[in-house]
């Protein structure tokens, strides 16, 4: 079904960049990866023309850069003979921040087409279009993207946090997060007195 | 400038309250930043994360059986249905396929965690209306038999921890199937008995009918699942569409509601709870025997093959998903939960904009959520 | 006709009935009055693990030899075991240090499902508050470990099935002992029969002397 979609995408929006994302595993639910030019395009044309109305699920998931090593074949001439070489190649993969969407159809009971799109690194280009004015159902969903990862989505009503409260700095979903030495403790108005009082009481000592 | 230069202007027009944190209707720690002109609500903007636990991270630091417990807290009121949404995505996830009698067993539970569902909904949305515990506790005497059933089942009354990858951690007792049928026997007459208590009841006519209609394109464009989006007139159950497990042998009717205000989406539950019971005759008639777990799964240990998988079942707030990535190790890469309670919520704001302060706890009630499920 | 208030005066009827039958029907009267009334639990009520041991001295009888499944596969990580020594320094089969902290233990049951050796298993006493949350709800190894007998009273079937489950280990390891031990005594007489037929010549001097 996914590769029909992606056909009369390619029909409907010819030079647009959309490609197949092969899911290795049981389960052969492949996505499609769009480029975030062409995504309110064709997350318009898949609402409207394939009847794909029920944005199901949006979730962000953090690729941090890694290392991928080849195994790689090579010929080499070795004192006149031809000879093969096997050396492993190391290829450093960019990191980047996903916004993956689960789409279904209640019109036509079809599903589910999943459509990706990538950010171009984690922390400078970490800017997406919002598909909130297509789907109404991803407006919560991609707060709380940007909130546990730090997706900016451009177009979207009300970026705020969700989750987390309005001052906080850190997107904890990423993989490089940090936990803070004790959760239980979160900076307040009154925090300001308590230090006074503590000064206070070392200076003075006891009994002041 | 005194507080009289500003009569007339916006600012002494409005109101802003916070309904919440702490607040008996919300269903939890919710909270709502309403803004009020005299009764009417102008605004309304949700607040969430009182109850954050950050269960997404939790499980990509222990393993995919150890997962399995923090799912029964999601939604608290129905952990079964929880445990059956999450091996239902790991044995999508993983290929792996489920025992015969598992199945049955999974569809008996989970049936029965839809009856108690439904019945402590009934009991909480009356108690949000000023009925106060008295048809809470009506409920909660059937619910109560549910959960005593549950106890002998599992060893725990709510956080049951009863799915495995491949089929269930436990066999029934003996003399369970007897007592379920009695239980599920007696439920029709206790919806009956709560049918002549609230049915013909004008207050509660009064105050479900007409309050906050929504439409069928603005229900499935705003992602609304489950009886909410039934009562608005869509025909999308995901037992039906998808037909996971063995729902498709089944016979059941798909209640659906014609304008989708409040009281459809009250007595769409009832009516639901009375096909489950339909269910629930049929599954405990047809269980067979045999193992309950697929012997070449493995719990200890396991380590999916890589790849991606989202699976969704039908619970009873809505369409409760799972969105797992494996890159081959023993613990989850991304463990995404699509909540139905906090999807649910998107089109809040749409629906109480005209209504009544008192309107909104009525309209937060019948969506019907669970702050476990919201925040995570 | 539709008289404005007969809903509502419907309702109260079932709210009397419910009431005046209160007084008749026992099942209407569900409220169980605790404490004075204790609730019977159903037998696979589980609430924190405890640690299992045969015979009468906890020490010697415990099952537990310390191979940290359990340990691994907790969801909150509320166990902590260290494996004991002997007086040379070598790693023996027992835990020195076994604490459950019940605090963070959200009673999964998973402890017991992975445990090889039948040692760890759901206890079901619920009234366990106490005033220090960290002296008294950190249970050591002398506060888990409950005999057998303990075990056979609260869970009966369970307990029958594992004590089931050991005898017949047992007697498995016997009947390989024993068989491995003829199969050695059988091989012994071989060679010693091979030995005679090998050299007759050499038991004669022995026999007349």
């Amino acid at each position: 079904m996914i590769t029909d979609v992606l056909e009369k995408i390619h029909s409907r929006f010819p030079g647009v960049r959309v490609e197949l994302v092969n899911n290795p595993g049981p389960s052969a639910q492949h996505s499609l990866l769009v480029d975030a030019k062409d995504a309110r395009a064709v997350a318009g044309f898949l609402r409207d023309e394939l009847h794909f109305d029920f944005a199901s699920n949006v979730s962000g998931v953090d690729w941090p850069p890694r290392k991928i090593k080849e195994a790689v074949v090579r010929k080499e001439t070795v004192d006149g003979v031809e000879k093969e070489v096997k050396e492993t190649v190391e290829h450093d993969v960019p990191g980047c921040l996903e916004a993956v969407y689960h789409l279904y159809s209640v019109a036509r009971k079809c599903g589910p087409i999943t459509l990706r799109m990538r950010t171009g690194d984690r922390d400078k280009n970490v800017t997406l279009p919002s598909l909130t004015p297509v789907w109404k159902s991803a407006d919560f969903q991609e707060r709380e993207v940007f909130d546990l990862f730090g997706i900016r989505f451009e177009g979207h009503p009300d970026l705020r946090r969700l989750l987390m409260w309005e001052e906080y700095a850190d997107h904890p979903m990423r993989k490089d997060f940090v936990a803070p030495d004790d959760f239980e403790y979160e900076p307040t108005p009154h925090d300001e007195i308590l230090k006074r009082v503590k000064a206070r009481a070392a200076t003075t000592g006891e009994g002041a | 400038m005194s507080a009289l230069d500003s009569v007339g202007s916006d600012e002494a027009r409005t109101l802003d309250i916070s309904l919440g944190p702490q607040h008996p209707s919300t269903h939890g720690v919710f909270r709502m930043n309403v803004t009020l002109e005299g009764e009417t609500v102008v605004k309304l903007k949700p607040v969430f994360g009182y109850l954050h636990r950050n269960h997404e991270k939790i499980a990509e630091k222990n393993s995919w059986l150890a997962a399995m417990p923090y799912t029964d807290r999601l939604d608290y009121i129905c952990p079964i249905t929880n445990n059956w949404a999450y091996a239902f995505a790991v044995e999508k996830l993983a290929g792996i396929e489920v025992a015969e009698r598992a199945e049955y067993l999974r569809v008996i539970v989970g049936e029965l965690t839809r009856l108690q569902n439904h019945a402590a909904f009934l009991g909480f949305v009356l108690g949000d209306m000023g009925a106060w515990g008295s048809a809470l506790m009506y409920a909660f005497r059937e619910r109560e038999k549910i959960l005593d059933l549950f106890e002998s089942l599992t060893g725990a009354r709510m956080m049951c921890n009863y799915m495995r990858f491949g089929g269930c951690r436990c066999d029934l007792p003996p003399g369970w199937i007897e007592a379920a049928l009695k239980v599920v026997d007696y439920f029709p007459a206790f919806l009956d008995e709560m049918e002549a208590l609230l049915t013909g009841n004008e207050i509660l006519l009064a105050r479900l009918q007409g309050v906050a209609p929504l439409g069928a394109a603005r229900a499935i464009n705003g992602g609304m699942s489950g009886p909410v989006l039934r009562a608005s007139g869509v025909d999308y159950d995901i037992r039906k569409v998808d037909g996971y497990g063995i729902y498709n042998r089944f016979k059941f009717r798909v209640p659906r509601g014609e304008v989708g205000d409040c009281y459809d989406r009250f007595m769409l539950r009832v009516i639901e709870a009375r096909e489950s019971v339909g269910i629930l005759k049929q599954a405990i008639a047809g269980l067979p025997g045999g193992p309950i777990v697929n012997p070449k799964a493995k719990q200890r240990g396991f380590r999916p093959p890589a790849g991606e998988a989202y699976g969704r079942i039908e619970s009873p707030k809505g369409e409760l998903g799972f969105y797992l990535i494996s890159d081959g190790s023993d613990r989850p890469y991304r463990f995404r939960i699509r909540p139905p309670s906090l999807i649910n919520l998107t089109l809040l704001e749409e629906l109480c904009i005209g209504t009544k302060i008192a309107d909104v706890m009525i309209i937060l009630g019948t969506v019907d959520i669970v702050l476990g499920e919201v925040d995570r | 006709m539709n008289i404005p208030g007969s809903g509502i005066f419907k309702g109260l009827v079932v709210t009397a009935r419910n009431f005046v039958g209160s007084y008749f029907e026992k099942d209407r009267l569900t409220t169980e009055q605790y404490p004075e009334e204790r609730p019977t639990l159903p037998e696979n009520a589980r609430s924190f693990p405890f640690l299992v041991y045969d015979g009468t001295d906890p020490e010697t009888g415990m099952r537990c030899v310390s191979c940290k499944i359990c340990e691994k596969e907790c969801p909150p990580q509320c166990i902590f075991i260290v494996q004991d020594r002997d007086a040379a320094g070598k790693a023996i089969k027992r835990p020195k240090v076994f604490n459950i902290d019940i605090a963070v233990c959200m009673s999964c049951q998973i402890c017991v499902e992975v445990c090889p050796f039948e040692s760890i298993r759901m206890d079901n006493a619920y009234e366990l508050s106490a005033y220090d949350r960290f002296s008294s709800l950190l249970l050591d190894k002398s506060k888990l470990l409950k005999s057998n007998t303990y075990y056979r009273s609260i869970h009966p079937t369970e307990a029958a099935e594992t004590d089931g489950r050991i005898e017949a280990d047992r007697l498995k390891k016997e009947a390989a002992a024993a068989a491995k031990a003829a199969a050695a005594q059988k091989a012994a007489a071989e060679k010693a029969a091979k030995a005679v037929e090998a050299a007759p010549e050499l038991q004669k001097p022995e026999a007349s002397a």
